[in-house]
């Protein structure tokens, strides 16, 4: 980069086919991916951060004319946690995805319409797979890290036991090997909240109206189990809106406002059937692929960093702790810490200060033992 | 007096000559890795520490060691049986609830271990119970005892027994006064006491 102030643009990266963890097949596939920082002559300083169930490519910087940064722009840039002036960041969308990735939305080249639910079932190891294909392409063998919250930590599972060989590290956040069945409830719910909207026409709506209703409602559900009982009574108390707008039903509390009004912008920027396939790739996640947690890592060669907060009560410590687990058997060198927060799993995009000190040192060390 | 002549604490001298060259080593109660960092850089150790207090975490993690951030009564099921060389358990004994389990835990996933305790019957102590008939308050025993972290109150002769009673053989044994070693009636003159212990056989 030659200016701290110059616009970051979104790449696209496509390949002929992606053979899917269940046999079928996607052709061709296209990653949309950012990077930020330069990749060294070694091709040693690469980092690949993953994103979580909303997020997409866009994670640092300014794209022209836009007011906000990424989403992870508070961790990524010369200085932060992931220091542009020493390592090469990538963050790509997912496959699925709805963010310039192929996904349902995009166009299926055998019919020349959008996929739809033709759009076969994926994986998070599928997902990895293009990511394993976008690095291919860059030119890079071994990622000095790879770095997730939430589904990005489910990722960064898959890239350890999937990939050993390609990475260096690994910082899995706020994440798990597999879903609860309380965290697959609370995605059913908001499947069907979709499903259940009438536009969403069993998937095929992309000619007539989206299923705004019912995605906004899902994701109002998301928000809930985003935050903490405590964070939601200093953001919202009981505060009323006013003035009454006179109806039975309305948004009559803060919090009520505020979860209508996430709902209705997240539905202008995501597409209702990338959110069904994409939680369902969560729920059948299961990062020790069947084994026993004492033979899970067993192959597995990385430095690992595990990172929980404490009052994220849909991602819980325990969760963390179970990867940890795996770690300490399998050998590997490991760090954990369940850092302080009231912000519940929104902490991984909040608690800036201690993540920046947690993955600075650790990176560091990484990168210095490379150097020896 | 200048008994010990550098920056490292006595406690961690005696340890650090104890522990041999490219060990593995789990530090339970590693505090802000002070230990663990010199075992490190000193022995070429390798390793990692278990600790509760999220503050000492990030001084770890500052200090490139591998830490755990958690409680030591459950942190040591998930190893394997003599899977470090050494486990240490330096001035964290007294601070746990099941004393007995941990040790035996400890004896089973390390070879060796290291055990480095305040002496709670030393002399200072004995002085401050019987004629000041207040519970002792020392160097080695800060705390007032409304907000001693302390669960257990042991002396040197009590761990020495213990060890004889569950079969354990003291390897090593070393006792710290106010500013030196100690070599006579440890358990009078000695603030602290640290034993190197196993429960294998022969060596």
């Amino acid at each position: 980069m030659t200016s701290k102030h110059q616009f970051i643009e979104t790449k696209y990266f496509t390949f002929d086919e992606l053979t899917l963890e269940n046999g079928e097949s996607i052709s061709p596939v296209t990653i949309a991916y950012e990077t930020y920082g330069q990749l060294d002559a070694q091709k040693a300083n690469a980092v690949l951060i993953l994103h979580a169930l909303s997020g997409d490519a866009h994670a640092a910087g300014f794209h022209e004319g836009e007011k906000d940064p990424g989403w992870w722009d508070s961790m990524i840039g010369p200085g932060k946690a992931f220091d542009t002036d020493k390592y090469f960041v990538i963050c790509s969308n997912v496959l699925g995805g709805c963010k310039g990735s192929t996904g349902p939305s995009s166009i299926n080249a055998k019919t020349g319409k959008p996929y739809a639910l033709d759009f076969p079932l994926i994986t998070i190891a599928d997902m990895v797979n293009c990511q394993k294909r976008l690095i291919d392409h860059l030119g890079i063998e071994q990622l000095l890290s790879v770095v997730g919250g939430s589904m990005g930590g489910m990722q960064v599972l898959s890239w350890m036991v999937n990939h050993p060989k390609s990475i260096r590290s690994a910082i899995p956040i706020a994440t798990t090997a597999k879903h609860s069945p309380q965290q697959i409830a609370f995605n059913e719910a908001g499947r069907l909240a979709v499903m259940a909207d009438p536009n969403w026409n069993r998937g095929y709506y992309y000619e007539g109206q989206p299923p705004d209703k019912g995605l906004a409602v899902a994701r109002m559900v998301g928000h809930i189990t985003y935050m903490s009982d405590v964070s939601m009574a200093e953001k919202f108390g009981r505060q009323k809106k006013w003035p009454s707008q006179g109806e039975k039903f309305t948004a009559d509390f803060e919090v009520e406002g505020y979860l209508r009004y996430r709902g209705d912008n997240f539905v202008k920027r995501f597409d209702a059937n990338t959110y069904l396939y994409i939680t369902k790739a969560m729920d059948h996640f299961d990062g020790f692929y069947g084994k026993p947690v004492q033979d899970a890592f067993g192959h597995v060669q990385a430095k690992v960093m595990v990172i929980a907060f404490k009052s994220d009560w849909l991602y819980p410590a325990y969760q963390s702790q179970e990867i940890v687990k795996a770690c300490k058997i399998a050998g590997l060198e490991t760090s954990y810490c369940e850092v302080e927060s009231t912000y519940g799993h929104d902490a991984f995009l909040l608690e800036i200060e201690e993540e920046t000190h947690l993955i600075q040192h650790f990176l560091k060390k990484v990168l210095n033992i490379n150097m020896r | 007096m200048a008994a010990f002549d550098d920056n490292i604490r006595p406690d961690h001298r005696i340890i650090l000559e104890w522990v041999r060259e490219n060990s593995l080593v789990l530090d339970l109660g590693c505090g802000s890795g002070e230990l663990l960092d010199l075992l490190i850089k000193q022995k070429k150790a390798r390793g990692h520490g278990i600790e509760i207090s999220v503050d000492e975490i990030y001084k770890c993690v500052a200090k490139a060691l591998n830490v755990l951030h958690g409680d030591i009564e459950n942190g040591l099921a998930d190893y394997k049986d003599q899977s470090f060389d050494y486990v240490i358990l330096n001035q964290s004994l007294q601070q746990i609830r099941h004393v007995d389990r941990v040790l035996q835990d400890a004896l089973r996933v390390g070879k060796k271990v290291v055990v480095g305790f305040p002496n709670f019957v030393y002399y200072r102590a004995r002085m401050q119970i019987l004629f000041g008939g207040k519970t002792p308050v020392n160097a080695a025993l800060p705390y007032q005892w409304y907000e001693t972290p302390n669960l257990h109150f042991l002396s040197i002769l009590d761990f020495i027994e213990y060890c004889r009673e569950k079969d354990i053989t003291i390897v090593q044994q070393s006792f710290l006064g106010a500013e030196r070693k100690v070599h006579l009636l440890p358990n009078v003159f000695a603030q602290t006491g640290i034993f190197l212990i196993t429960k294998t056989v022969s060596r």
